[in-house]
């Protein structure tokens, strides 16, 4: 059965443009394939066979930040990669949203020390944050199923 | 603080060939942020065309300054922080620091923990090499590989997390043995992996060893000899794929591993497909000496008896004043090392992983290094990528199989 | 073999010590040498060609500050790949911006080890072929591996304080 059927058995569907919209974002949310230490390899945990993260349409990780829409900020930042992160954050187009994966990225964890950016959101603004060192895949999932939460209550004047 | 600094040619200028000033080779920035450079990892490539002239590997962005923050913590304390140095190796990186903190203070470690240390660093071996199968073989494109030997990974994570609560910072490895005894599921669920890998095993080198594609892209690339692995210090599998008979579980025995047999597999090209089958044949071998140790896994404590240096059992402290003093002393102060460096080694997944550890007559170490073999490894990238196209250099990076946390600490 | 090994060892150590005024020291079975600071690169060649330490397996370094006599040890492992010995080797340097001779020229892998020191501890390798810094951002000010350089501890949070750190802490804007 073609999907013109199917709906049109649904009859008609009523909604708002902002839930439209909002429930399109949230759905094909591509995140950058970016990692940067211990939790990245969690991140690849969760893509990976057995959380398979693509049931929530993120599979397709996007090397270019021109491509992605969702940066997971996986691992410790340190205060020479502190400028890159920022840049590649720059680079990303709106909308755009970040989850600080981990504690090294939510508050710098255990490395309370010279080398390491004490939260990633000094550098760039976090709308997730996901404790645990690292996370497990469990976790970045909830995290990201946070963040759609977060995404469908966004309000339409907001885009403007 | 968010300031991005501009690198002008003038300050590489004794690093570059003299075309790259002219503008005849182009300069192009590969990282830190890019699909196949595990992590961050900046190169800065000079190209005549597609063929590789120079590459000048920039480290650093993941420096943790995890040697200065030990410096604060207590022997105890300072060894959560050696997880997160090589990511994929946890276990081993608590060991070899465990190792040296026995050998600073002279602590004796049961037979029985000695056993299980050597069974789960194995297990981290088998967990690392499949993560760098994955991954590196996905970066040339064999895509499903990594589906499959992720799978696997998980298998030994549940174990690790069985043993010590996480799936990868375990901290299971403490000095003078273990943090508690394995549970009674431990025994089993290794001895599944034993059944099961050999298999899978098997199945990736089907997928992989004769794969057309894959050898042409493996064949020839990034060779290294045996007189140059000396050379630069290299260990671990890519110095033993240039045919360079090195093992430290071999030549320096640590943890009792002079009771198992296993063999080293060495190869002779110094290629990346070398490299490639000494690691798969490697995996084997650790399945070998944990098939081996599991057998005659002895039976007694997993802690030792010293109790100025190792915390007593919980089940003492309700009934023995003495113990509750060494807990709240241990825990509140910890352990006073003496006034003399140290320096233990273990055979990580990626080579000699050393820590050079000297104290002060303290509770805290006054100087921890960890001599890492990614760091080595990583020095070589000149001569590896020199006169190779621009896309085997992302093979050449997946073969030698760099952490940046183990390279930049 | 291994008895022939430890005398392999006793000869070099006998050697240094008798030719470039190297002192010893024991402590569980490792050796050190202390060589003064103008002798280690002839020490380091000698103990690779006579005795075959052919690897370097680690060079770093250690800071005793506040003492200024000797501030710092640089610190070599040498490995014998042949009689499967390691032997290590301490260098004092005086005052606060020490210079030594780098050891590139016999073990060229001691080049990126010797930029870390110069990162982390701020000593200038005299003749090294690429001293930039390495782990640190090229503009950074200090040496984070010395004593007399801060940790860098950020207070932490607690319910107490939270809002006052909150405050002061330096959100980015999206």
């Amino acid at each position: 059965m073609g999907l013109e059927q199917k709906t049109a058995q649904m009859g008609v569907v009523t909604t708002t443009l902002e839930q439209m919209v909002n429930w399109a974002r949230t759905r094909s949310m591509w995140p950058m394939l970016f990692g940067l230490a211990c939790c990245a390899i969690e991140m690849m945990a969760a893509q990976a066979s057995s959380y398979d993260l693509s049931r929530f349409g993120m599979e397709l990780m996007r090397a270019s930040p021109r491509q992605s829409d969702l940066m997971i900020v996986a691992g410790r930042v340190s205060r020479k990669m502190a400028p890159v992160l920022r840049l590649l954050y720059d680079q990303m187009p709106e909308p755009k949203w970040v989850i600080a994966m981990g504690d090294c990225a939510s508050c710098g964890g255990i490395f309370n020390n010279y080398a390491i950016v004490q939260g990633v959101d000094e550098v760039v603004p976090v709308d997730v944050y996901v404790a645990g060192c690292p996370p497990r895949p469990e976790g970045l999932i909830h995290g990201i199923l946070t963040l759609h939460d977060k995404v469908q209550k966004e309000k339409l004047t907001k885009w403007a | 603080m968010v300031t991005l600094r501009e690198v002008s040619v003038d300050e590489l200028r004794h690093l570059v060939s003299e075309r790259a000033l002219t503008g005849e080779t182009m300069l192009l920035n590969m990282g830190p942020q890019h699909p196949s450079t595990h992590g961050v990892l900046r190169l800065l490539l000079e190209l005549d065309g597609e063929i590789v002239v120079n590459c000048i590997p920039d480290v650093g962005f993941l420096h943790t300054g995890v040697e200065k923050n030990m410096e604060a913590k207590t022997y105890q304390k300072a060894e959560v922080m050696t997880d997160r140095l090589d990511y994929l190796n946890p276990i081993g990186n608590n060991l070899v620091y465990c190792l040296a903190v026995e050998k600073l203070v002279g602590l004796d470690v049961p037979p029985r923990a000695q056993a299980i240390r050597v069974i789960l660093a194995e297990l981290t071996r088998i967990a690392s090499h499949l993560l760098w199968l994955g991954t590196s073989s996905l970066d040339l494109a064999a895509m499903s590989t990594f589906l499959y030997t992720m799978r696997e990974r998980e298998m030994i994570l549940d174990i690790f997390e069985m043993c010590s609560g996480q799936r990868m910072m375990t901290t299971y490895v403490r000095p003078g043995g273990l943090w508690r005894d394995v549970p009674v599921e431990f025994e089993a669920a290794v001895r599944r992996v034993l059944e099961v890998m050999p298999r899978r095993i098997d199945e990736y080198e089907r997928l992989l060893t004769t794969n057309e594609l894959f050898l042409d892209r493996t064949r020839g690339i990034g060779v290294i000899t045996a007189e140059e692995c000396v050379q630069w210090g290299i260990s671990g599998p890519v110095a033993r794929a240039a045919g360079l008979k090195y093992d430290l579980r071999k030549v320096r025995p640590y943890s009792g591993y002079e009771q198992y047999e296993f063999d080293v597999p060495t190869q002779s090209d110094g290629d990346v497909y070398s490299r490639y089958r000494v690691r798969v044949e490697e995996m084997r071998q650790s399945l070998r000496i944990i098939r081996q140790a599991l057998d005659k896994l002895p039976y007694g404590p997993v802690r030792s008896n010293n109790r100025k240096f190792v915390p007593p059992p919980r089940s003492e402290l309700g009934v023995s004043m003495e113990a509750v003093i060494h807990h709240f002393k241990l825990w509140t102060e910890g352990f006073m090392a003496p006034k003399e460096s140290v320096y233990a080694a273990i055979e990580s997944p990626r080579g000699e992983l050393g820590v050079f550890l000297e104290g002060d007559g303290g509770p805290k170490p006054y100087r921890v290094h960890y001599v890492t073999p990614s760091f080595a490894n990583l020095q070589i990238m000149p001569l590896l990528t020199r006169n190779h196209f621009i896309a085997d250099v992302v093979g050449i990076i997946g073969s030698i199989d760099i952490v940046l946390g183990d390279c930049d600490r | 073999m291994a008895k022939a090994n430890t005398e392999i060892l006793e000869e070099a150590v006998r050697v240094i010590k008798e030719r470039f005024g190297a002192s010893e020291h024991r402590f569980r079975d490792e050796v050190t040498l202390i060589i003064p600071p103008e002798n280690i690169l002839e020490a380091a060649q000698t103990l690779k060609e006579t005795f075959g330490f052919n690897v370097l397996i680690d060079e770093t370094a250690v800071d005793y500050w506040p003492q200024q006599t000797p501030r710092f040890h640089v610190v070599y492992h040498l490995y014998s790949m042949p009689h499967n010995l390691i032997l290590r080797l301490r260098v004092p340097l005086n005052g606060n911006a020490p210079h030594l001779e780098t050891m590139e020229k016999v073990f060229p892998n001691a080049n990126w080890k010797e930029r870390e020191i110069w990162d982390m501890f701020g000593i200038v390798f005299d003749g090294h072929s690429d001293l930039r810094r390495i782990l640190m951002p090229a503009d950074w000010q200090g040496h984070p591996l010395r004593k007399d350089y801060p940790l860098g501890y950020e207070e932490v949070q607690f319910s107490f304080n939270a809002e006052e750190i909150d405050r002061r802490k330096p959100y980015a804007k999206s």
